[in-house]
């Protein structure tokens, strides 16, 4: 169990990226059983992510790369928000081995509003309320199979809900 | 003092639902107070679910999420009376946990 010792640090994403899949491979079954787990209590608050301002540059932090539109995640969101400061968003995707949802409004001082972890045998939906300073996209990230997707829509913001 | 967290979980066959409502001001940092100063952001950043030490969910949160924040999501695997854990860890270092029964 030695050799299991030095795999732990593998980070999931290193992992997704396939920079791990040969260290995994050589590790054998036991470990990769044991992945799931480990690699949701490895995978650390994502802080720069959600400092940016720029909702392109906090998915390429977040992901390390840009998703492609999915008809197969649906995004429920108000087509007029009265309030900005309760907006109710849930996400919901038919796509496979899903690992993280991450919610996206560009319009907002900090673009990234939510980044949820989906360890294996927990459903790819969830549902929020999010504050929103105008009227924004919201854009819902799924990482499925270790590729990206996502999905938008237009929230009309009556009252902002950040203040200022 | 009361906990900040409550929860209602219901096993319905395979599948878990969790609803979850928190007590916390979710302070962006961007509204200004009467005197017109700024409220320093305090929000939670994780919140973790823990089903038999394993978690189960765990949502990562920015300073847009809302006041008292609702989050809902479902798992399968667990069984009425099984215990839930929640908890919570804000920007300030300020932390709360809780464990739940499902229903």
């Amino acid at each position: 169990m030695t050799t299991l010792d030095g795999g732990l640090p593998v980070t999931r994403r290193l992992v997704l990226r396939g920079a791990g899949s040969v260290v995994l491979a050589s590790l054998g079954v036991v470990l990769v059983q044991a992945t799931p787990a480990l690699a949701a209590a490895n995978d650390k608050y994502p802080e720069e992510a959600f400092k940016q301002k720029d909702g392109k540059e906090a998915v390429k932090l977040l992901y390390g790369r840009t998703a492609e539109p999915s008809d197969k995640i649906k995004l429920d969101a108000p087509e007029i928000a009265e309030n900005g400061a309760v907006v109710p968003i849930s996400v919901s995707t038919s796509l496979a081995d899903v690992t993280t949802i991450a919610l996206v409004v560009p319009e907002n001082p900090n673009v990234l509003a939510a980044y949820y972890r989906i360890p294996t045998g927990t459903m790819p939906n969830v549902a929020n309320r999010l504050k929103m300073a105008k009227t924004s996209n919201v854009i819902a990230i799924v990482e499925s199979g270790g590729k990206l997707f996502s999905a938008t829509r237009e929230v009309k913001v009556t009252v902002g809900g950040c203040g200022g | 003092m009361a906990s900040s967290i409550r929860v209602r979980a219901i096993a319905n066959g395979e599948t878990t639902e969790v609803q979850t409502l928190i007590q916390h001001p979710m302070d962006s940092g961007f509204i200004k107070d009467d005197k017109g100063e700024f409220i320093p952001a305090h929000f939670i950043k994780e919140l973790t679910f823990e089903h038999n030490g394993r978690p189960v969910f765990i949502a990562d949160w920015g300073t847009a999420v809302s006041k008292d924040p609702y989050v809902k999501f479902a798992f399968k695997g667990a069984n009425k009376g099984d215990d839930l854990k929640v908890s919570w860890v804000d920007n300030k270092g300020e932390s709360d946990t809780a464990t739940f029964k499902i229903q």
